[in-house]
Order: C-alpha cells, then structure tokens, then sequence
C-alpha cells in the first residue's frame, strides 16, 4: 500500500522534472555509436528526413536491455530499430512485418535474410559491409616472391607473415581477437569455408583441421597483443601491426588520416575458394512502436540513393541498393571499394552467408567458434580433440534451434548436421 | 517511542531499497532459478560447466586478495602522512582524492595508454636508451603481466575510494590518546597499532566492505587491459547477458557474485567488529 | 625515531634522514596519482597523429581539436545539465535515506540490525545491467522512464551503500556522550543531533555526498537504458567512446574527468574539516 503510495508520488514529481513531449520518431541503433558517426547521422543524413527523427545510438548491452524492457512493458518509444541481422535474430517474434515498405531496390538475397527464416518481413537491409585486408605500404617489399596481393591464398599470407617476422625480429600481423573484436565472423565465413567450403557441416572434418593449423601457424607471426585489439585501424596507424584483417569500417580511419600509406587487399583464398562474408545492418519496427506509420515512412526514407550515399560517407557502411557513387567518395570508401569488388569478382569467389533462423541462439552459436579459437590458439588444446568436442556444442545448438543449412552449406531437410 | 526511533530511521531507506532493489532482484533471482519456466539448477551447472568459469572465478578472487590489502596499506600511509603534515594538508589531501572522480572506463583508457605497445611506458624507456624498440607488454602469453598492469590500474583508481573513508574517520579520533600514550613512552609505531588502529575499527569496517564489493565487480580495467585473456566473473556475466542472450546463466554468475560479496563482508564484519562497550 | 629521550647528535642525524625519507614518501605518493593523470591530460590536449604516433610526448601539443569535437557536439550542454541535475538528486536522496539509517546502526541495538545491514551490503554487490531490464520494464510502466528522477533513483540506489556504512563509521566514532551531555542541558534528541552530531558528521557526509556525486556522474549503463531524450553527459559520452577513435577516447575522457575534478574540489573543504575536532 505504502509502496504504491510512494510510486504515485513519483510519478507526479517525475512529469515535474521531466520535458520530453516526443513527436520524433525515436531511431534506437546499435550502430553509428562512434561519436563521429553519430554525429554525421544526425547532421547529414537525417536531417533531410521530413517527419522528424531523434538518432540515438547504444552499446550492444543498453541497446538490447531497452528494447527487452519496452518489450516486456507493452509499450515503448523507440520507433526504428537498427542493428546488425544477428542482434535482430532473437528479437524476431516482437517484429512487424515490414511486407508494406517498398523496398524493390535492395536485392532479394538481403531481403530474404531480413525475413530471418520466417515469412514475415522482420527487418529491411539498411546498409552491408564485409571484411578485407590492409596493410601498410612498408610491408609490401616483403611479400613473398611471385604472390599477387589482389589474388593471396592463405599460404601467401602466412610466408608473408613469417618473412615479416624474419626481418623485422616482431610478429607484425594483427587480428580483432579483443573483447570488441569481430573474430567470429572470420571463422565461420573466411578461414573455415575457405578450406572446407562449408561453415557447419564439416565443422570437424580434416579439412577444418588443416584450416585451423594454418592459423596456428600465421599466429606465430600474429603480434599476441592482438587479444586486445578490437578496431585495427588503431594499431595500423600506431605501427603495432602492419597486416591486418577486420571489419571495412574499422579500417577506415587509417585510410582517411594517410590515405598514401595503406592498401586494401581482398581476403585470402584457402584450397576450397576465396570465402568471404557479408555484414548487413537492418531497420526494424517493434511491435510496441506508437507511430508504426512514421516508422515505416522513415525507413522508405534510409533506402533513397542520396540517404544511402550520405550513410556510406557518415558510416563506412555500403548501400544495399545500386546506386552511382559520386567521384569525391572518402579514400577508405574507395581503398575497400576496390578491395571488395575483387574479392566478389574473383574467379574463386564464395560468398558466405550470415546465419539464419538461430533465434536467440545466435550468440552461442558465435560462442562456438570463439571457444574453438580460444581453446586451439591461447589455450593450445590439441586440435582434433577441441573440434569434437565444439561439434557436439554446435550440433546441440543447430537442433535446438531447428535451423537449416544457409550457403556455402547445401541446403538441408530439417537442422543442419554437424558431420 | 525510542524502541521505535530506529526502526523509523530505517524506513525510508528501507522502503526504497524494497521497491528500487528487492524487486528487481527478486525477478532476476527467479530467472537464476529457471529455464523455459520450470525450477531447475540447470543455470548453475551450465555455468559451472563452462570452461571459463573456473579461471573468471579464481582470477576475480586472485585480484581482490592481492589488490585490497596493498590498497588498505597505502590508504592508511596516505591517511596518517596526511595527518601528520601541518602545512599543504588540504592540497595534499586533493591530489590524493583525485582518483575518485575517474571512472573505471576512463581509468582503463589511461592504463592502456601507458603499457600498450606504442604507449607511454615504451616512450619513456625508448627515450631513456634503455630500449630501441617497443617492447609487447600485455600480450596473451604474459598472464602475468596483464595481471599486475590491471593490479596496478586497480590500486591507482580506488585507494582514494578507502583513503577518504580512512581520513574522515582518523580525524574523529581525539588527539589526546596519542599524546597519553607517547607520555608513557610509546614508539610512534606503537602508537598507530594500539591506540590508532584500534579506535579505527569502524572506519575500517566500512572502508574494506566497500571496496571488497567493488573488487569482486572489476570489469572495465581488465576488458581494457586483458581484453579476452583475462576472464573475471563481471566479464563472463555480460558476455552470457548480451552476448549469449541466456540471462539465466549471467543471472547464476550474478548470485556467484552477490555470494562472494555478502561471504567476504560478513568475514570482514567479523573480524573488525566493534562492540558496544569499546567505543569512544 | 624515539620522542622520549633527549636528541642526541647520531639520532639527529637519523631524524634528519627520516624527514628526507617522509618527504621522498610523499612526493613518491604525489607522482603516483598524478603522472597517469598527466598522460591523460597530454593525449586529450594533442593532435591525433601524435596520440597514435611512437614515442609519445610526455608534454602536450596544445591542440585543441579533439576537444573542441566535444564541446560542439549537439546536445552536450543539454547533458551536462542532465547529468548535474541527476547527480544532485541522486546526493539529496541518498543522504537524506542514509544519514538516518547510519545513525541507527550505530546508536541502537536491536533485532534486523544485521539484517539491515547485509540488505545493505547485498545492493551494492549485484551487478546493476541485470537489474536494469526489470527497472526499464517498471520504469516505462510507471512513466518514469526517460526522467532525469529515474534515474536518479537508481543512483541513489548505487550510492546509499556508500552513504549508509559511512555515516555509520562516522557516528560510531562520535562519543555518545556528547549527545547525552547535551540531552542532560535540556537538549531534545533532535536539537542535540543537530547542534552536536551533525557539525562532527560534517566529514562523513561530505564523503557520502563526493561519493554520490561521483557514483551518479560515472555510471553508463543504467544511464544509458534509462534515459533517451534526457541523456547524461556520460551515456551520451562515455558509451560511444571505446568504439570511437583513440584521440577522442582520451578527450572524451578528459571532458568526463573535469567536471568531477571540480566537485572534489569544491566540496574538499567540508570533506576533510574534521582537523578542528582531532585537536580538541
């Protein structure tokens, strides 16, 4: 009794102290939170919006309690969602269908994945990136002998590594591996399907085995400090490591503050092809929205050519339409541009898709491969027997999860095995 | 009346605990407690089956014991060198505080700033000749330099936390206590352990409580200095909370924490307990 | 170091090497907190090529740039206020709930005293993300939410911890007897309390106050689920600055770091004035 009392009393001294009378539509995004960006998405790219926006971007960690707990309470503020395809997988039964935005112009490959497994159009594709190579000018003498950077196989990169490491007395390769770091994606869509041509089915096989001594063997030459990094624009810049591989918007700095001194490269080929992995950033609407149609308007909004290019310049994120880009694009924007034209375009191509219809399973599924990295590479458990002993993880996390093979993996009837 | 006095005085902060704290907590509790709405442990073996649990839980553990009695040590010399001074006090005393004003996340910045690579520890030695070129200290093979850069990152933002504490209660302690027993010949020395310590015992009650609560949270500084390499209980809870998504496991590490925390500062309560009839 | 015997020329030399000694002791101590300081200080004053650059320079380049980023970012003055007027209420709230409860502890005995107190201790000892979602959830519910009250209350949840053991430290080492003396002159219990107690409590408080201003201040992450309109300096900061640029992170830290700086500052006076009452 006393505690309702006092929560009433609250409730008129807090509409006291509180101002907000919100007509924007509140755009909640786990993306763009670098200060700059944000600030680029507020000033250029959504000011030419009509109805009225607020950007507010999050952490990871606030960004999902928010959304859980406007969830939970049946209402809530936030209008749009944006995120990444796997922060939106969980959320998926508290998203509206989206089936009404017109959205002809992005692909039907990203629009198939917004629908996360199910018939409903749970999010529109916003803006994509993917993962490249950089390097420093200075590294390039030491290629090995007869290696074409535009076309590494992972065997170039490692005998590139090592002679690096030879002449200079300092491991200068350097991976995402920090708590921030985007490690995972490069397990299950570049070095595993490179070597096995799949990125679930032969988790285990002798393939996979091979591919993760290859990276043992490229971690000799990996500055171990490498743990810590998360963004390697930073350590490019610093000189901590002069090849690097990450996310094309965690590179970008680098090019844009010394634009003569870095060059993008695609990623490396393994015996089974040039594997690589989109990142793709959505918008949703949650169910709890209050103004679904102003939502919905902006979205319509975030897909128009001008909107897109105006992201790609504010995020390092590429547009999920075709569109013509203007000759004046920031050099990061044409360093990886050019990277990610020969790494799609390359003969060996294999596009690796993000995974599908995990639910809330989606982190763990992540977990699988980072334990399998941190149990072979830091904690150096022997290779065969960690392999099983993820496989039963990942088969346990696939069935529960009822999810069918997604490309390089051959369609399935029912979960997707673990071999 | 007076039986009731205390009882009125706690009320307020009672009530409010009760609404804002034992609510939610409840719920989270409940959420330890269960998985796909049926009582289970299953939280609780999930978590202890994880291959992380046991280095987060000996690293937290491992932190603390080392950390908190060095800054217990330093407090209390900052405390007494302080009270000793007789001119700069105030402006000695201010520096000392500074600390308390830098959050974890800025402390872990300057930390990392000063040991990675090309980070200001290298700078100096660089220019100093003793190195030619940068050396790798924070690398994963050296646990235990990571452990003593997130020590000392530790000690340096929250000894002022058990300083302040320390001073404010040193200054209630009258003088003349001192004095007598240097009249009857005591060392200075004996001084502090027998008259000093002694009257400190609530002040230090408090001051061990709070910082042996905040120990067991360590997060930030060693996510900045340890990045994955480190696993503490406060990381494995995030990461099962927002990475995972599984917030019955992050909610099990959440009551391993609780449990640690109320254990210690029942130990500490204990061991300093001040009973009625010593005090001043 | 013995005061009693009469100084004799070896012991003078002795106590002239212990002074050497105290003084080396406390500049040592100076050095410690202030250098990482400093580093902070020279990266968030310094061009980005030379936050990035090896080796760093131990003096700042006095470019202003990164700094002046943060001082034209939209909204920033807006969560400057947000975050004092937060970090007020949240001082206000806890002291007046955890003065009274302090109080309690230390001159009463009575049954759910240790109850009370393990309550207490167990509030600071949760990690606050897992009880941020039922908090949202209440929050939004009662209409709290995105109120710079709200999330004042959940600070003051943070700092009443803080705010109950040091009051209570502090009147435990306050003699009863001066509040009898003064109830035997004809003194209510609340005149006496507030004419006697108060004035030596004055620390303490000051402490519990620096401690809530501070808590308030540096928190993120309920700051950063709980407002939206009505951002904090630090949610608006703080959270975006580990994925943000290196020469940001420091000026953005460095912008965080000042106005705390400036509380302590202000309020060291009353937190450390108890130097009257030790010489009594």
């Amino acid at each position: 009794m006393k505690t309702r009392l006092k929560l009433s009393l609250l409730i008129t001294a807090s509409a006291l102290i509180s101002t907000n009378a919100i007509a924007e539509t509140l755009f909640w995004s786990s993306q763009a939170t670098p200060i700059e960006e944000t600030q680029a998405m507020r000033e250029q790219v959504l000011s030419g919006f009509g109805g009225g926006v607020s950007f507010q971007p999050a952490d990871p960690g606030p960004w999902l309690t928010r959304i859980q707990a406007e969830l939970g309470a049946g209402s809530g503020s936030i209008g749009v969602l944006g995120a990444l395809h796997g922060d939106f997988t969980p959320l998926a039964g508290n998203l509206t269908d989206l089936s009404g935005v017109d959205a002809s112009a992005v692909s039907p490959g990203f629009m198939e994945l917004g629908k996360l497994g199910t018939d409903d159009q749970k999010y529109i594709p916003w803006m994509q990136a993917t993962y490249v190579m950089a390097a420093h000018t200075d590294a390039l003498e030491y290629l090995p002998d007869g290696a074409d950077l535009m076309a590494l196989s992972y065997d170039d990169l490692i005998a590139w590594a090592a002679n690096m490491h030879d002449a200079t007395g300092q491991p200068r390769f350097g991976f995402p591996a920090g708590p921030q770091g985007l490690k995972h994606r490069f397990f299950q869509g570049y070095l595993l399907p490179a070597y096995t041509g799949s990125m679930v089915t032969e988790f285990r096989s002798d393939d996979a085995e091979q591919a993760w001594n290859a990276f043992l063997e490229l971690w000799e030459h990996t500055n171990p400090a490498s743990t810590n990094y998360s963004f390697m624009q930073e350590q490019l810049i610093s000189g901590d490591a002069w090849v690097v591989f990450d996310h094309t918007a965690r590179l970008a700095d680098a090019f844009n503050q010394q634009p003569d001194d870095f060059v993008a490269f695609p990623a490396p080929s393994g015996p089974a092809g040039r594997a690589f992995m989109p990142v793709l950033a959505g918008m949703a609407v949650p169910e709890t929205a209050s103004d679904k149609d102003a939502a919905m308007e902006l979205i319509g909004y975030m897909l128009a050519p001008e909107t897109q290019i105006a992201t790609l310049r504010a995020t390092n994120f590429f547009p999920v339409i075709d569109v013509d880009f203007p000759d004046d694009m920031p050099p990061s924007v044409q360093a990886a541009g050019a990277a990610i034209a020969a790494m799609s375009g390359a003969e060996d191509a294999l596009p690796a898709l993000l995974p599908v219809g995990l639910g809330d399973l989606g982190g763990q599924f992540n977990q699988v491969y980072n334990d399998t990295f941190e149990r072979i590479v830091l904690a150096r458990q022997p290779v065969r027997a960690v392999l099983d002993d993820q496989a039963d993880a990942l088969r346990r996390i696939l069935e529960e999860a009822g999810a069918p093979c997604w490309a390089p993996d051959a369609a399935s009837d029912g979960p997707c095995p673990v071999n | 009346m007076p039986r009731a006095l205390p009882y009125l005085l706690l009320l307020p902060a009672s009530l409010f605990l009760l609404v804002f704290f034992f609510y939610p907590f409840g719920l989270v509790v409940v959420e330890s407690l269960t998985r796909g709405g049926e009582w289970t442990t299953d939280n609780f073996t999930r978590m202890t089956g994880h291959w992380k649990f046991a280095p987060a839980f000996w690293n937290t553990i491992w932190l603390t014991a080392i950390v908190v009695p060095v800054q217990l040590i330093m407090a209390l010399t900052m405390a007494s060198v302080v009270q000793k001074l007789k001119t700069g006090r105030s402006g000695l005393l201010y520096i000392f505080a500074i600390p308390l004003g830098i959050s974890d996340l800025a402390a872990g910045l300057i930390w990392l700033a000063i040991f990675e690579q090309s980070g200001f520890l290298n700078s100096i030695l660089h220019s100093f000749g003793v190195i030619d070129r940068p050396t790798l200290y924070l690398g994963y093979q050296n646990m235990w330099v990571i452990f003593l850069a997130v020590c000392l990152a530790e000690i340096w933002r929250a000894t002022a936390i058990m300083m302040v504490i320390i001073v404010a209660g040193m200054g209630l302690i009258p003088k003349e206590y001192s004095e007598a027993a240097e009249v009857f010949g005591a060392s200075r020395w004996q001084r502090f352990t027998r008259v000093t310590l002694p009257l400190l015992r609530p002040s230090l009650q408090t001051a061990l409580i709070l910082r042996i609560l905040m120990a067991f949270e360590v997060f930030a500084v060693v996510m900045a200095l340890g990045g994955t390499s480190l696993p503490v209980l406060m990381g494995e809870t995030f990461q099962w909370q927002f990475q995972l998504q599984d917030r019955g496991v992050a909610a099990a590490y959440a009551m391993v924490i609780l449990g640690l925390s109320v254990a210690f500062s029942l130990v500490v309560l204990r061991l300093l307990h001040v009973p009625k009839g010593a005090r001043i | 170091m013995n005061d009693t015997s009469p100084p004799a020329p070896p012991q003078l030399e002795a106590r002239r090497a212990g002074r050497f000694l105290f003084q080396a002791g406390i500049a040592l101590l100076v050095l410690w907190v202030l250098v990482p300081i400093w580093f902070l200080f020279v990266n968030a004053l310094s061009a980005p090529s030379e936050v990035t650059g090896f080796p760093k320079r131990m003096w700042p380049g006095f470019d202003l740039a990164s700094i002046q980023f943060f001082l034209q970012f939209q909204g920033v003055t807006q969560a400057l206020w947000n975050s004092v007027k937060v970090a007020v209420l949240t001082m206000i709230l806890s002291i007046a709930m955890g003065a009274p409860a302090g109080y309690a502890l230390s001159r009463f005995e009575f049954p759910g005293k240790e109850f009370f107190r393990v309550l207490v201790i167990m509030t600071r000892a949760f990690p606050l993300p897992l009880l941020a979602l039922p908090l949202a959830v209440m929050f939004i519910r009662t209409g709290l939410d995105d109120t710079v009250l709200g999330l004042a209350l959940v600070h003051a949840m943070l700092a009443l911890p803080f705010a109950v053991l040091i009051t209570f430290s502090l009147f435990s080492g306050i003699p009863v007897e001066l509040e009898e003396a003064a109830w035997t002159l004809g003194c209510t219990r609340l005149q006496a309390f507030v004419k006697v107690v108060l004035p030596l409590a004055l620390p303490g408080i000051a402490a519990s106050a620096v401690f809530a201003f501070v808590i308030s201040w540096n928190e993120v992450f309920a700051a950063a689920v709980l407002t939206i309109e009505n951002r904090t300096l630090t949610a608006f900061l703080l959270q975006s600055l580990n994925v943000s640029p290196l020469p940001l992170k420091f000026a953005g830290g460095a912008a965080l770091v000042m106005p705390a700086l400036i509380f302590i500052f202000a309020v060291r006076k009353y937190l450390f004035a108890m130097w009257g009452i030790a010489n009594r």
